[in-house]
């Protein structure tokens, strides 16, 4: 069964995705960060392809990409490293990435080799619904790789529908109008967009991203999803991390539990 | 050859689409099924006609250029976009945009610019309307065009420095489109060239469709045909170039040659000749042809023009090469340099250094001596002179850029 598949039947409430960008801070950090963030109790996890151009997300992602391109990552060694790490580990992975790479690479072969590395869906923000149905659809079902749509607050119903259909992992909500690493609180306009999503009894399970960066947002985001995606916040713990499984511990506790928080940014600002 | 024209999913052949994230979808569906009501709209086409009459100070002059014509043993004339108000055809759509975003009830407009042109274009119609504008210039362009600069902020446009990347045009379209997608509701996005997802590279070339529109009957006044034998117009994204084919794109018998940069040399690892050096893949919302890694990574392009210096190029330009309707000719900084020169020696005209390609691929094709020839002078080279003279002082005597023999 794919893991994802597996994740959501037996589990759907506070499910912890985090978001890392494949070659950063470290060429070689991929199955360490792997597997620390499983072993931090993060439920799945979602690596990013690094790309020159990525329209969708703010400075602190784009960053981290480019420094792991200067790294010298790219999509074959990371599929590379992800085969490594999938003989030691469960956890549900996740590829995310601009739909360019993926056409350079050849789209049917980006999908069998990823499925042969262990992984078990991707999104790709850029892809248009219309060209993956008409498409790529058949390539991704037929190997069992899953795919995430993103929908956000300006999406009609009918669109909302399209999407629940033709996702086949869970579906992104982005909770804001707005490119990853931005705000910090959740506004009652944008609770009100989840209320309603929630009144949609979609066929996906439903993980909250964009502006999710620590325990409360996390926290509310939980309360209206069926758990949360966190990228740019994590960027941020790594950038000078000396230990990343510490890092990843750290994190992640505070993530989850409110007091761990404040231990952590008091930490944080000492170091500064 | 089949009819030239986007499809309904906006596809010229097998480049275009719309390759944006979900954030953009609402904005830019909004325009696909407003921008051809709104542009076929009598109060719109009102405006805009006198709007492009009294404010740009269209039409444009068609000019025989004799002695140019003499040099070359051919009939050369020049689409005088250089004359437009701010200096170029970038005006053309600009006046196109603010009258449609005024329609969609926008309130705030963005917009990307690299030599600074377009983002004086677009700073110039909303001081017109009093409309908010940002403009997204990379931080290295803004220390390489400090004028423009001057010009959009005098304007009363804010210019957001583009710190990401490459910090150049790539990058200031990609902080644009990140504006939007945080603005989603107030704001509209004026792409300067034939760029972009669909509707934009439809959309704009019908804006800038004008200049071949009134080639048609300057010609027949000129000639007593309607059609050139060839037309010649540099490529970037290739706005200038789709407005002078555009009513042109069906009849086969005019030869349409697309100019492109080869910096310093095609294959020198230094240029933007996207026709050649590009492989099919997405760059701005466009599945099109574009400079890039075997992994899908954007190529920094490098031209002397900054107009030029742009990794893509519109999806109608990818097709008409790949289909051979159009023909790419590549021309050097040191050519285009030269041709400048020449051009101001024999006309009494200094091109803008985008337009001093164009000229200069009349050394590179074939042309018969009866042939009327068009070349699409897109803007005056003002903001080229220090670019000019900086070549003028690095030892290449004055006398041998203006004769024959050299160029």
């Amino acid at each position: 069964m794919n893991r994802l598949t597996h994740l959501f039947s037996k589990k759907q409430e506070d499910l912890l995705n985090i978001y890392f960008t494949a070659g950063y801070p470290n060429l070689e950090d991929t199955g360490t960060l792997v597997l620390a963030l499983e072993k931090a109790g993060v439920d799945l996890i979602e690596v990013g392809i690094p790309y020159s151009d990525p329209l969708a997300d703010g400075p602190t992602i784009q960053e981290s990409g480019q420094i792991a391109l200067k790294n010298g990552m790219n999509l074959a060694l990371l599929l590379k490293q992800i085969s490594i790490v999938r003989q030691n580990t469960e956890i549900p992975l996740i590829l995310m990435g601009y739909f360019n790479q993926v056409m350079q690479y050849g789209v049917e072969r980006f999908v069998q080799d990823s499925v042969k590395a262990g992984v078990d869906g991707v999104i790709l923000p850029d892809l248009p619904l219309y060209e993956y149905e008409q498409f790529y659809r058949s390539i991704f079902e037929e190997a069992g790789l899953q795919i995430s749509f993103l929908m956000t607050p300006q999406t009609s119903p009918e669109r909302i529908r399209k999407i629940d259909q033709l996702t086949s992992g869970f579906i992104y909500m982005v909770s804001s109008s707005a490119i990853t690493g931005g705000k910090k609180d959740i506004s009652e306009q944008q609770l009100a967009y989840f209320d309603r999503i929630s009144n949609m009894q979609l066929s996906h399970p439903r993980l909250i991203g964009f502006g999710i960066s620590n325990h409360e947002t996390f926290a509310t985001a939980c309360k209206y999803a069926n758990g949360a995606i966190i990228g740019s916040a994590f960027i941020r713990a790594l950038a000078g991390s000396e230990n990343i499984e510490q890092t990843c511990l750290q994190f992640v506790k505070m993530i989850k539990e409110e007091e761990q928080c404040l231990n952590f940014k008091e930490n944080k600002s000492g170091l500064i | 050859m089949n009819h030239i024209a986007v499809d309904e999913r906006g596809y010229y052949g097998e480049f275009g689409g719309a390759f944006i994230p979900e954030m953009l979808y609402p904005n830019v569906e909004e325009l696909k099924n407003c921008y051809l009501d709104i542009m076929h709209d009598p109060d719109f086409e009102r405006e805009f006609r006198s709007l492009l009459k009294d404010y740009v100070g269209r039409p444009s002059p068609l000019y025989l250029a004799e002695r140019l014509s003499e040099h070359f043993k051919t009939n050369i004339y020049l689409k005088r976009e250089d004359l437009n108000h701010t200096g170029a055809h970038k005006i053309n759509n600009t006046i196109g945009q603010i009258l449609l975003a005024k329609r969609l009830g926008k309130q705030r407009i963005i917009a990307e610019t690299g030599a600074g042109q377009h983002g004086v274009a677009t700073a110039t119609v909303c001081a017109l309307m009093g409309i908010e504008c940002i403009v997204y210039m990379g931080v290295v362009d803004i220390k390489r065009q400090a004028p423009n600069v001057a010009r959009m902020k005098m304007l009363g446009a804010e210019v957001r420095p583009a710190t990401s990347g490459s910090q150049t045009l790539k990058d200031a379209t990609n902080e644009a489109i990140r504006d939007w997608i945080n603005n989603p509701e107030d704001t509209h996005y004026i792409i300067g060239s034939v760029v972009g997802p669909h509707p934009y590279p439809d959309m704009v070339a019908r804006f800038q469709s004008v200049i071949s529109e009134e080639m048609k009957w300057q010609l027949e006044e000129h000639t007593g045909k309607q059609s050139p034998d060839l037309i010649i117009a540099c490529v970037g994204g290739g706005s200038n170039a789709a407005g002078a084919y555009y009513h042109y794109l069906n009849e086969k018998n005019v030869r349409l040659i697309a100019v492109e940069a080869a910096g310093l040399g095609v294959h020198s690892g230094e240029s933007a000749a996207t026709s050649v050096l590009g492989t099919k893949g997405i760059i701005h919302g466009s599945r099109t042809l574009l400079m890039q890694t075997p992994d899908g990574q954007i190529i920094e392009p490098y031209s002397i023009s900054a107009g030029l210096d742009y990794p893509g190029i519109g999806p109608l330009h990818a097709h008409l090469i790949s289909s051979g309707r159009a023909e790419a000719v590549s021309v050097t900084d040191e050519e285009a340099l030269k041709a400048g020169f020449f051009l101001a020696k024999k006309e009494g005209i200094i091109p803008a250094l985008e337009s001093a390609h164009a000229f200069s691929a009349l050394h590179k094709i074939d042309y018969r001596r009866e042939d009327v020839i068009v070349v699409c002078l897109s803007g005056r080279g003002d903001k080229d002179l220090e670019t000019y003279i900086r070549y003028l002082e690095g030892g290449v005597p004055a006398d041998s850029l203006g004769s024959a023999e050299t160029i």
